[in-house]
C-alpha cells in the first residue's frame, strides 16, 4: 500500500497527510467521546493524569534512574553495599536481586545441583500449558501427569541415575510453591467432588452431614490455625515414628482446606444441572455411578470452571502462608534472604520481585480462566 | 436433547405418566418380595455404605485420640484449660482492656487478643467496603482514565498473595525514618517507623456525659428521618432536615459540656529518648494489617459491587434517565439500591475472609488472637487447647457475621407478589 503511495509522488503524499490527519481527528474525538465528556469527566481525567505522570515519574527515577542495579565485591569477598546505603530513600537496590536470586528461587538446595530444581519449574509450567490445552483433554492427560509428576519427583530428590540425593528439608523457593499448588490442586479437586457428592446425597444421610460438618468446620477457620495444626497438632496424632514431614503436613492442611472450598464450587454447579438430566440417566437405567460420571458431572464441573479456577488461584496465593510454620516457599525463603545484615533493609526490592512471579502466574490462570468463559458464552450464543 | 415437539409435550405435560414410572416399579418390587438382604437392594447398600464410611471416619477418630493422649503422656504434656488462670507472663503491645504480663492470666490475653482481632476486622470491613465501592463506580465511570486505573488496581491486587501484600506494607513502614527524624504532616502528628502518634484528649467522666448525649441526639435524629418519610410518603414533598439534624447531633454534647464546665485536656506526644510518650498511637504493625487487609479486600468488593450494578438491568439507567436524574443521581437513587440485593451474599463471604485473613497478622507481630495463642502455645505447650480456642473463636464470629447478614438480606428483600 505504502509503496504504491509512494510511487505515485505528492498526491499520495496528501493522501498520507489526510489519513494521518484523519487517525489523529478519530484520537481526538476518541478522547472527546471518553475522557472529556462533560466538565467533571475532563477535570478528573486532567487531575488523574497529573497524579499518574507524578507517581510514574517518582517510581521511575525510584526504580530505574537512582538504581543500584550492581554492587561490585569488596576486598573481604563480600559485596560491597555502599552504593545502595547511599541511594537509600531515593533509589531501589536491584543489586540484591542480583545477589539473592538464586536462594529465592531454588532455596538451599545445593549450588551445583541447581540445574534440577530450575528443570522442574520448567517442567511445572509445561504441564500447566498442556493441560490448558483443550485437545489434550483426554485419557492421555493422566499419563502426561503421572509421568511428569515422577520425572519431577527423581529430580528433585535425586538418589538414582547418579543424581545425588537431597532431602525435602533443602528444598525451597519456587519448586516449593510450585510442588504445593500443584499436588494440592491434583489432590484437592478429586477429593472435593467426592466431598460434593456426599453432601448431595439423598440415601446416605450419615455421609451427607459429615461432608456437611468437614466443609463448614474448614470454612469457618482460617488456613493459618489449620497449618498450625499440622505443624503442632499433627505430630501428637500419629504414633512418632510415622510422623511425616514438615512439607507433606503442610501439604495435607492445604489439600484439607482447598477441598472444603473446591466441595462447595462443585456442589454449585451440581445443583445447576437440571432436573431432567438426572431423571433422563435414570430412564435409562444407568446406576448411581454411571450416571454421575456420565451424565452429571461432565455438565455440572463445565458450568462451574471460572468459580473453580479463582479457587485454584487462592490456592496458590494461599501456599505463601507455609511461611507462617517455618516452610521456605518463595515467600519464606525471600523473608531468610533479606534477614541477612547486609540485604536487611532491601526487603521491598525481594518483595517486588517474587509480587511479579505470583501476578504473572495469577494472572495468566485468571485471563485462561476468563477465555474458557468468553468461549463457553460465545458457544451458546451460536 | 429431545427435539421432537411432540414429545417435549408429553414430557413436560404435569402429571406425565412416564415421569414417575421407574421409583415405583422399584418400590412396588421391593414390596410385593419383601425385605431382602440383597446387594441389588437399595436400602441395604445405603446403610453398608454408610456404616463403612462412617466407621472408617470415627475409627480414625479414637486412634487419633489414643494416640494424642498416648504422646501427651509421653512428652508430660498437661491437658485442660487450667492454663487460662496462670499467669500469662509476656508482654503485649496494643491491649483494648488493662493488662500487666506479671499479674495478668493466659485468659485475659487471649481476650486481648480476640478484642484485637475484632477491632482489625470492624475497621477493615467499613473501610473495605467504602474503598471497594469507591472503585467499583470508578470502574464503571464515563472517565476511560479513571475507568482503567480502578481496573489495573483489582487486577495487581487480586493477583499478589496477601501475606505478601501485608509484609510489603510492614517493611514499607519499617523503612520511615526514626522517630528523632519523624515526619510531621500537622502540629502534633509524628509519622514514623515506631507509627503514627496523634494528640488524644484525655478521656473525663465529663466525655462520657458528652458522649451519651451525643448518642440520645442520634436517637432523636433517626426519630426525624422516619417522621420525614411519612411525611413524603404522605406529602410527596420531603422537608429539609440535614441543618436540624447537625444541630441535633452536634449541640447537645457542646451544651452537656459547657454546663458541666469542666477544661478539654489534650495529651500531645512528646519525643522522649529514642522514642515518643503520651498522645494516642498507630503502631506499625496494626496500620501494615488494618491496609493491607483493606486493600486486599476492596478490590474483591469492587468486583462484586460491579458485577451488582451491571446486573441491574439497563432499563433502570434509561427509566432513570427520562425522569431526568443524572449519573450520580440514578447511581445513587436508582441502581445502588437494587444492586444491594445482589451484592450481599458474595459480601457477607468477603466479610468472612477478612475476619479470617485477619489472622496472617502472626507474620508481622500484631497481637491479635492467633499471635497470642500460639505465644501461649508456646509457652505452655498446650497445642490443643490454644487451636481449638482460636478455632471457636474464628467459627463464633463467621456465625455471627452469617446471621446478621442473613438478617439484613432478609431485610432488604421485597416481598415479591
Amino acid at each position: 500500500m505504502s509503496s504504491i503511495a509512494n510511487a505515485s509522488g505528492p498526491p499520495s503524499r496528501r493522501a498520507a497527510l489526510a489519513r494521518r490527519s484523519a487517525a489523529a481527528l478519530r484520537a481526538l474525538r476518541w478522547a472527546r467521546e471518553h475522557m472529556f465528556q462533560s466538565i467533571p469527566a475532563a477535570a478528573v481525567t486532567v487531575l488523574v493524569s497529573f497524579l499518574l505522570l507524578k507517581g510514574a515519574l517518582a517510581l521511575l527515577s525510584w526504580g530505574v534512574w537512582h538504581a543500584v542495579w550492581r554492587v561490585p565485591t569488596g576486598a573481604d569477598g563480600q559485596p560491597d553495599v555502599t552504593a545502595c546505603l547511599d541511594a537509600r530513600g531515593v533509589g531501589a537496590c536491584w543489586a540484591v536481586i542480583g545477589e539473592k536470586y538464586r536462594l529465592i528461587l531454588f532455596g538451599r538446595y545445593p549450588y551445583d545441583e541447581q540445574w534440577r530444581p530450575c528443570v522442574v519449574v520448567g517442567l511445572f509450567l509445561g504441564l500447566y500449558v498442556v493441560s490448558a490445552i483443550r485437545w489434550f483433554w483426554r485419557p492421555i492427560l493422566i499419563s502426561i501427569w503421572t509421568a511428569a509428576l515422577t520425572l519431577i519427583g527423581i529430580l528433585m530428590w535425586g538418589g538414582i541415575l547418579g543424581l545425588p540425593f537431597v532431602g525435602q528439608d533443602a528444598w525451597g523457593g519456587l519448586p516449593i510453591t510450585l510442588i504445593l499448588a500443584t499436588f494440592g490442586i491434583a489432590a484437592a479437586f478429586p477429593f472435593s467432588v467426592f466431598v460434593a457428592l456426599g453432601r448431595r446425597s439423598q440415601r446416605l444421610p450419615g455421609v451427607r452431614w459429615l461432608c456437611i460438618v468437614y466443609v463448614e468446620l474448614i470454612r469457618g477457620v482460617p488456613l493459618v490455625t489449620l497449618l498450625f495444626m499440622a505443624s503442632v497438632m499433627f505430630p501428637l496424632f500419629v504414633p512418632a515414628e510415622l510422623s511425616p514431614d514438615k512439607l507433606v503436613r503442610a501439604q495435607i492442611a492445604i489439600i484439607l482446606f482447598t477441598g472444603a472450598y473446591l466441595a462447595e464450587d462443585v456442589r454449585a454447579g451440581l445443583q445447576a444441572v437440571p432436573k431432567g438430566q438426572y431423571e433422563a440417566a435414570d430412564a435409562l437405567g444407568l446406576g448411581y455411578w454411571k450416571r454421575t460420571i456420565l451424565i452429571v458431572l461432565p455438565q455440572a464441573l463445565r458450568l462451574v470452571v471460572p468459580p473453580l479456577v479463582n479457587t485454584f488461584i487462592g490456592l496458590v496465593k494461599n501456599t505463601s502462608l507455609v511461611l507462617i510454620i517455618g516452610t521456605f516457599d518463595l515467600l519464606g525463603i525471600s523473608r531468610v534472604a533479606t534477614t541477612e545484615l547486609l540485604w536487611q533493609a532491601y526487603s521491598v526490592e525481594v518483595y517486588l520481585f517474587i509480587a511479579t512471579i505470583y501476578f504473572v502466574l495469577c494472572s495468566a490462570m485468571a485471563r485462561y480462566s476468563r477465555g474458557l468463559e468468553e468461549a463457553r458464552i460465545a458457544r451458546a450464543r451460536s | 436433547m429431545d427435539q421432537d415437539p411432540a414429545r417435549q409435550h408429553l414430557r413436560s405435560r404435569p402429571g406425565s405418566r412416564l415421569q414417575p414410572l421407574r421409583p415405583a416399579t422399584t418400590a412396588q418390587t421391593t414390596a410385593a418380595l419383601g425385605f431382602r438382604f440383597s446387594w441389588s437392594d437399595p436400602r441395604v447398600r445405603s446403610v453398608v455404605w454408610q456404616v463403612v464410611i462412617l466407621g472408617a471416619v470415627a475409627s480414625a477418630l479414637v486412634l487419633i485420640a489414643r494416640n494424642t493422649a498416648a504422646n501427651l503422656e509421653a512428652r508430660r504434656i498437661a491437658t485442660g484449660f487450667d492454663f487460662l488462670r496462670r499467669t500469662a507472663g509476656f508482654p503485649i503491645a496494643e491491649h483494648m482492656i488493662d493488662y500487666d504480663p506479671g499479674l495478668s492470666s493466659y485468659g485475659r490475653a487471649l481476650t486481648i487478643g480476640v478484642l484485637n482481632t475484632l477491632k482489625v476486622s470492624l475497621t477493615g470491613v467499613v473501610a473495605a467496603t467504602l474503598l471497594g465501592t469507591l472503585i467499583a463506580i470508578a470502574r464503571l465511570w464515563k472517565a476511560w482514565l479513571v475507568a482503567r486505573l480502578a481496573a489495573a488496581y483489582v487486577e495487581v491486587v487480586r493477583n499478589v498473595p496477601l501475606l505478601l501484600q501485608l509484609l510489603f506494607w510492614y517493611a514499607l513502614l519499617q523503612a520511615l525514618p526514626p522517630p528523632r527524624q519523624a515526619w510531621m504532616p500537622f502540629p502534633g502528628f509524628f509519622l514514623s517507623n515506631r507509627g503514627l502518634r496523634t494528640p488524644a484528649l484525655e478521656w473525663t467522666n465529663a466525655l462520657n456525659w458528652c458522649g451519651l448525649a451525643s448518642c440520645l441526639g442520634a436517637c432523636a435524629v433517626l426519630l426525624l428521618l422516619r417522621f420525614a418519610k411519612r411525611r413524603q410518603d404522605l406529602t410527596g414533598s420531603r422537608p429539609t432536615q440535614w441543618r436540624l439534624a447537625f444541630g441535633l447531633i452536634a449541640l447537645p454534647p457542646v451544651v452537656v459540656w459547657v454546663w458541666l464546665g469542666e477544661r478539654l485536656i489534650v495529651d500531645w506526644p512528646v519525643l522522649k529518648g529514642f522514642n515518643f510518650t503520651g498522645g494516642a498511637l498507630l503502631s506499625p504493625e496494626c496500620a501494615a494489617l488494618t491496609l493491607g487487609l483493606v486493600v486486599y479486600t476492596s478490590a474483591y468488593i469492587a468486583e462484586i459491587v460491579r458485577s451488582g450494578i451491571s446486573a441491574i438491568a439497563p432499563s433502570q439507567w434509561e427509566a432513570a434517565t427520562a425522569l431526568g436524574l443524572r449519573w450520580e443521581q440514578a447511581l445513587r437513587l436508582i441502581v445502588l439500591p437494587q444492586a444491594v440485593r445482589v451484592v450481599v451474599p458474595p459480601l457477607t463471604s468477603q466479610y468472612l475472609h477478612l475476619v479470617k485473613n485477619s489472622s496472617l497478622a502472626v507474620a508481622i507481630g500484631y497481637p491479635e488472637v492467633v499471635s497470642i495463642a500460639s505465644t501461649t502455645m508456646n509457652q505452655t505447650g498446650q497445642a490443643i487447647e490454644a487451636i481449638g480456642y482460636v478455632m471457636l473463636v474464628y467459627l463464633s464470629i463467621s456465625l455471627s457475621i452469617s446471621l446478621l447478614m442473613n438478617w439484613y438480606e432478609a431485610r432488604i428483600t421485597p416481598v415479591l407478589r
